[in-house]
């Protein structure tokens, strides 16, 4: 079965996060900043790798992005994708209903009859919480958001999502859209042949045009933080009295 | 008008659902709410009390439990008839699930996990979390019915004294078999006994720096203190702890008294899940560690041999 995930370039701060001087980015102008996935999406590429190897197909990642997304597409084929699909954007923030149109419109389009799109069910940065749904009513397929259990036999995707201590059970006849939660399995690391087989595999690239976004940002701020440092109150075991002191303190300890 | 998507389980109400209320009771003193199923009926007089006037109960024989696209289905009818100001719901995750329907329905945007709204004709404005509340948005949302989330605990369930049952519409949402495919069709027990890591008291989380063989002590003192285990994401993704401890963006968000962070280095992400802690002492060989500024108190060194002078010091004061 030939599966579809989306997934998206983010930063990553070794530290705190700053923002630039206009107040509308994440600075990422240190040199320290890397970028990454978010792992919900990890965890969306392990699903479809771990189906294809079960059941045969394919896996094609698409993401909506600047050039250097193509640097997070090598890595998931480094863990398995075949091939990938690049919607490239000049880096100017589109929002969740464009998005949508732009992958929705971008699979329906490809060579490849997909049985599944398998994402996140939010992105790590905008969090909007929308897009696999969006998605799922453009395609005309079902979908299950929040997905912590996976498993597909016969045509047919078993869903499960967590709600306290209980999992609820979903079906759903494929094709569908799937929108998965960290957890749902571990990813895999890649291994250095892995790596080696990534650099060869094709990356298509489209260039849908912006529309104005109607979620529009205007502004990022950072929450007002406690400042200050931790009081060292020592180093190594001999501060293990302070602890208990501190327990007491605050009541957690008679 | 506003109007507000009240969630509920087989017949519980969600309290949650009621945060959404108050804020929509900030917007307008007009509030409607939509609530989805035969079971809601009972529950939805009581909205009154929290300022509801009208409730709106989607009711057909063949929603029997949660089914997110037939509920989006029936909020998008209530508001194409009503065109309220806007529509909220909780940002849980069935409350962002049926907006996200309902916005997808009505091809309208939708601001999810908002923590202040402000109304004003074709452009309301609103500010909301980005990764998970770490960076905050303010965002112009373009569109005549704001469809928009509220962060849980972000409002109040605020009740009025003294106000009267909410009246109840029911009406039968026109539906297709496909807004009826994905619904809740089985539930299975987690089997997870034990102190649940949202709610504990006291947590001790272990990170990278723990080491895979390290947690032994980590349980102890949450045995000792009647807590339980955390840890980072790279410990969940090394297989070392399961991922029901992880604590963080894309883990468990916890609030505890206490919150020991040992051997982890004070991610973003991971601080997204544990900066509601009243009292955080940190553990780390890094006294430079990020961690070390959102800490109350902290220990420069070696977790393995920290930990077992804790423990052992904690036991000795248990008597
Ligand atoms: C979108 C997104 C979401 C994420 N969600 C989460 C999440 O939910 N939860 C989460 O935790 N992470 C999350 N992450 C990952 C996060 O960015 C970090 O990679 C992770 O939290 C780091 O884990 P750590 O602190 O255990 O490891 P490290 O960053 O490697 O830190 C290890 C620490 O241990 C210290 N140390 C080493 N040896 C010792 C010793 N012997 N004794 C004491 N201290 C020692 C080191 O000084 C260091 O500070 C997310 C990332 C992204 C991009
Ligand atoms: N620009 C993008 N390119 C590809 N996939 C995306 C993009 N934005 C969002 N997604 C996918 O949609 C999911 C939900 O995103 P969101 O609605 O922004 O929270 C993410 O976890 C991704 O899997």
């Amino acid at each position: 079965m030939d599966i579809a995930v989306c997934i998206k370039r983010v930063p990553l701060s070794p530290g705190r996060w700053t923002l630039t001087a206009d107040g509308t980015e994440i600075d990422t102008s240190s040199s320290a900043m890397g970028w990454t996935l978010s792992p919900h999406e990890e965890c969306a590429t392990e699903a479809a790798v771990q189906l294809k190897e079960t059941d045969g197909g394919t896996v094609t990642a698409f993401t909506l992005g600047t050039p250097e997304s193509s640097e997070q597409i090598r890595e998931l084929m480094a863990v398995g994708v075949d091939r990938g699909v690049l919607l490239e954007t000049d880096g100017a923030e589109w929002d969740a209903q464009a998005t949508a149109a732009a992958l929705a419109e971008a699979i329906r389009a490809d060579e490849t009859d997909f049985s599944a799109v398998i994402l996140g069910t939010e992105s790590a940065d905008v969090s909007g919480y929308q897009v696999g749904v969006r998605l799922a009513h453009a395609l005309g397929w079902p979908i299950v958001t929040n997905v912590k259990g996976l498993s597909v036999s016969n045509g047919v995707a078993r869903c499960e999502r967590v709600v306290g201590s209980e999992r609820e059970v979903y079906e759903v006849s494929l094709p569908a859209v799937i929108a998965v939660k960290d957890g749902v399995n571990i990813p895999r690391y890649p291994s250095v042949p892995g790596r080696i087989k990534a650099r060869k595999k094709p990356i298509d690239t489209a260039n849908p045009t912006r529309s104005d976004p109607r979620v529009e940002k205007v502004s990022l701020a950072l929450p007002p933080q406690e400042a200050g440092t931790a009081e060292i109150i020592g180093n190594g075991p001999d501060a293990a009295p302070r602890v208990v002191e501190i327990l007491k303190e605050i009541g957690v300890l008679a | 008008m506003i109007l507000v998507y009240v969630d509920h389980d087989r017949g519980t109400l969600d309290e949650l659902s009621l945060q959404a209320i108050t804020a929509a009771r900030g917007l307008d003193s007009d509030v409607q709410a939509v609530m989805v199923g035969a079971d809601a009926v009972a529950l939805a007089p009581r909205l009154g009390e929290f300022g509801v006037g009208t409730v709106h109960v989607a009711v057909d024989p063949r929603i029997t439990d949660y089914t997110p696209m037939a509920c989006g289905r029936a909020l998008a009818s209530v508001a194409q008839q009503f065109h309220p100001a806007a529509v909220l719901a909780v940002g849980s995750p069935r409350g962002n699930e049926v907006l996200a329907h309902a916005a997808a329905i009505l091809d309208e945007p939708f601001a999810a996990e908002c923590t202040e709204i402000s109304l004003g004709g074709d452009v309301a404005t609103v500010t909301r979390n980005r990764w998970a509340g770490n960076v905050l948005e303010t965002a112009r949302v373009h569109a005549s019915m704001l469809i928009a989330s509220v962060t849980a605990h972000a409002f109040a369930a605020e009740s009025i004294p003294g106000a009267a049952p909410a009246a109840v519409v029911e009406f039968s949402p026109e539906l297709t078999e496909a807004d009826l495919a994905v619904r809740v069709i089985d539930r299975v027990g987690s089997g997870g006994g034990g102190v649940s890591l949202a709610e504990a008291k006291v947590v001790v989380s272990g990170g990278r720096g723990v080491g895979e063989g390290g947690f032994g002590p980590l349980e102890e003192l949450a045995e000792l203190l009647g807590g339980t285990v955390g840890c980072s994401r790279v410990v969940t993704s090394a297989g070392w702890r399961p991922h029901a401890e992880q604590v963080g963006q894309t883990g468990t968000k916890v609030a505890p008294e206490l919150y020991f962070a040992i051997g982890i280095s004070g991610a973003t992400q991971h601080i997204a899940g544990c900066k509601n802690a009243k009292t955080m002492i940190a553990i780390n060989t890094d006294p430079e560690a990020t961690i070390m500024s959102y800490a109350d108190y902290a220990i420069v060194g070696d977790a393995g041999q920290i930990m077992p002078a804790i423990v052992d010091a904690v036991r000795a004061a248990k008597g």
